[in-house]
């Protein structure tokens, strides 16, 4: 199937040949909208200290952008890596953590510190 | 070898999805459609065609489903009538503007309450604006003619909308006639294998019908508009090679009775303008110069055909099989709008529910409103009701003083 | 514009002109609406053209139901109901009795009614040529009965063809044949009541206006 990627803008409306249609189609991958991360106000921050690596996190996180990484834990637990490019700061995976392991942070205070140190990356 | 058979026009649908190589049917019954479905079942269990019937539980999950094997890369095909088809409005949208080829027959009939289960337009008629093509047979042999042909035109690149193939509900689904059935070697070769402009695999992950900016939303209504205005070349293209393959042309998107010296045009859609035909030889005979233009095809609008016909001539009388409450019939609207109202426009309203409507029905409204011309120079009538032998009140009344 | 070839360019009212219209009656359950539907394919093999109308409202098994036919040499683009029949084909011995107005009703001079009857009746100066047949007997003698009802459609089918040659009886009994293609036993009974109906049928000539 040929779909032109410049027209397909933002991913969300496909072009097909033959016949050059525009159809209401997404193409499978990341970031359809763009870096949906700057929606965020709250930022989920994990505390691998308490984390025991349950899952529960990524099982529920609405977004798909936990990643569980195996065995990098200071217990050498598996461990939840959240992708702020795309996380939209839901505070789902705080509440559902049962070891109260991630906390939701005023995105303020990280994108007044990114400044000081000169990083545009929010 | 072509046969030709004694048969209802609903057999005459089934066999069409039987030799277009239909291989998924979904269907919930109603009268009068059911025998098409009934049929496909027959036909799948004596092993004459190869398809999976799906027995579904509403006429919303029947086209749901249809769309889905469709969407899913086969051809498939289901049929329905009246508050069938309403239930499925919702999944007409949906079919149409996911740009995935579909088949689907409407066989007419009146909306309740009261039941009624008898011939109106007001349900094929009221899936104009869904952006499927909507074809409306005069005979049996059409509606098998039209069937066969709409798949190729669906399916065509340059289209990629789903159609209707509308037949009358119990004057030509219930009535048997001669329809000829072709070889199915000749139907493959007319036919092309089913292109579509996706198919929903796994492996090839994607999704269909997201949530979109406005404008995008709006530029996928202005690419449907587009593939309509390709539809009526399409059409006339398949019309052609179907004479080519078959001896019966349908590269018209309308059909002219004796129009091109009449004074007064009577126009319509479906079963009854046969029966058209025979009034206006009859006023012929009178002395009133009357031609008969039946819309085959309601999506793609024939506009231009329709102005070429009738653009400049004294009067055109649309008979509608249902009404706008409140305004006028849908056919009258449309080709009062086609042809700026330059001729005489009266509509007329008739045979609603299934109301017997004949040749002299026609010949009598006809020449009452060849006489209000007569009488009064330009008239514009949105709805001159006909029931029974009798002209009843216009809408608006004060439009034109009938006796 | 030209004419569109799915209908070969006629004259639609001179088609209808040469068009014999025929008005069935029966009973829920008597076949009128499959006689009529035989009569078109007996028609269709002996090349003419022909249209078989069911009329379907609310009726039952034992009520008064109508079915239409129209046989012509060529096609004829008309769908609307017959009004004005040729030729009457009543199933039900009774319904000349019982509903002889809506029997009757919109016939044309000289029309033919072919009638189930097991001796003539008198129809009083309607202008008709009455045939009569005891369908009914036929069937019977040929097991030709369905949940208590002797089935005879196909026999007044014979009758019609002897009464009005709009189609041979050979292409009646070919016509049944197709139709119960599956099953030619039952088949067979059929064009045998066909048949039998052909040759036993009278023409009654009380009810002509002469």
């Amino acid at each position: 199937m040929a779909v032109s990627e410049s027209e397909q803008r933002r991913g969300v409306v496909a072009v097909i040949e033959p016949g050059g249609h525009k159809l209401p189609l997404s193409m499978a991958g990341p970031g359809a909208m763009g870096k949906t991360g700057y929606w965020r106000t709250q930022r989920p921050v994990v505390n691998y200290e308490r984390c025991t690596g349950c899952y529960l996190c990524w099982l529920y996180c609405p977004d798909n952008v936990i990643e569980m990484v195996p065995g990098k834990g200071p217990r050498g637990q598996d461990i939840p890596v959240i992708d702020y490019d795309y996380c939209k700061g839901c505070g789902v995976c705080a509440a559902v953590c049962p070891v109260k392991a991630i906390d939701m942070v005023d995105e303020s205070k990280f994108l007044a510190k990114e400044k000081e140190e000169g990083d545009g990356n929010a | 070898m072509p046969k030709l058979l004694a048969m209802r026009g609903n057999e005459a649908v089934a066999y069409a999805a039987k030799y277009a190589r239909v291989e998924v049917v979904a269907a919930y019954p109603i009268t009068p459609q059911t025998i098409i479905v009934e049929k496909i079942d027959e036909l799948i269990s004596k092993g004459e065609m190869d398809a999976e019937m799906i027995h579904v539980e509403s006429e919303h999950s029947a086209l749901a489903a249809t769309y889905g094997a469709a969407a899913g890369g086969v051809r498939a095909f289901t049929a329905t009538s009246s508050h069938g088809l309403m239930y499925m409005y919702e999944v007409l949208w949906w079919t149409a503007g996911s740009r995935i080829p579909v088949v689907m027959a409407v066989v007419t009939r009146a909306m309740g309450p009261p039941w009624n289960i008898h011939v109106s337009h007001e349900d094929i008629l009221a899936t104009r604006d869904t952006g499927w093509l909507v074809s409306m047979a005069e005979n049996n042999q059409e509606a098998f003619d039209l069937t066969l042909q709409m798949f190729r035109i669906t399916e065509d690149p340059r289209v990629y909308l789903p159609g209707i193939v509308g037949l009358d509900g119990f004057i030509l689904s219930h009535t048997v006639e001669p329809v000829e059935l072709p070889d199915q070697e000749t139907v493959d070769e007319f036919l092309p294998p089913r292109r579509q402009p996706y198919v929903m695999e796994p492996g090839e992950p994607k999704a269909m019908g997201n949530l979109v900016p406005d404008e995008y939303f709006e530029e996928l209504r202005m690419d449907m508009q587009q593939s309509m205005e390709n539809a009526v070349k399409v059409i006339r293209e398949v019309g052609r090679e179907y004479a080519k393959y078959f001896g019966r042309d349908y590269s018209e998107l309308v059909e002219c009775y004796k129009c091109s010296d009449a004074d007064y045009i009577v126009a319509g859609t479906g079963s009854w303008m046969g029966d058209a035909k025979i009034a206006a030889d009859k006023l012929r005979e009178k002395g009133y110069r009357v031609g008969v233009m039946r819309l085959r095809w309601i999506r793609p609008f024939p506009w231009s055909d329709v102005r070429e016909a009738a653009m400049s001539k004294k009067a055109v009388i649309v008979m509608d099989r249902s009404l706008s409450t409140g305004h006028a019939g849908p056919l009258f609207l449309e080709l009062s709008s086609a042809l700026e109202a330059k001729p005489s426009m009266i509509g007329v309203p008739a045979g609603i529910g299934g109301v017997d409507i004949s040749y002299e029905d026609i010949e009598r409204f006809t020449e009452k409103a060849i006489q209000l011309v007569e009488e009064h120079g330009r008239v514009y009538i949105p709805a001159m009701w006909y029931h029974l032998g009798k002209i009843f009140p216009t809408y608006p009344s004060s439009n034109v003083k009938l006796d | 514009m030209p004419m569109s070839p799915s209908h070969p360019v006629i004259d639609s009212l001179s088609a209808l002109r040469e068009t014999t219209e025929l008005r069935f009656h029966g009973r829920g359950g008597q076949g009128a609406v499959t006689a009529a539907s035989i009569l078109v394919q007996a028609a269709l093999l002996e090349g003419k053209w022909g249209q078989a109308i069911p009329s379907f409202g609310a009726e039952r098994r034992g009520a008064h139901v109508l079915a239409f036919a129209r046989i012509a040499p060529r096609p004829v683009p008309v769908h609307s109901m017959v009004r004005r029949p040729d030729v009457l084909v009543v199933l039900d011995p009774g319904l000349l009795m019982v509903e002889r107005d809506r029997v009757l009703a919109g016939i044309k001079p000289g029309v033919k009614i072919v009638a189930n009857l097991p001796e003539p009746i008198d129809l009083g100066g309607i202008g008709a040529r009455l045939y009569v047949v005891n369908a009914t007997r036929i069937a019977k003698e040929l097991g030709l009965v369905v949940a208590g009802w002797p089935v005879v459609n196909t026999a007044m089918l014979g009758a019609l063809a002897r009464a009005t040659g709009l189609v041979s009886i050979d292409a009646v009994m070919e016509a049944i044949r197709l139709f119960w293609e599956a099953r030619p036993k039952i088949a067979e009974a059929n064009a045998m009541a066909a048949k039998r109906a052909y040759e036993e049928l009278q023409e009654v000539t009380s009810t002509r206006h002469d």
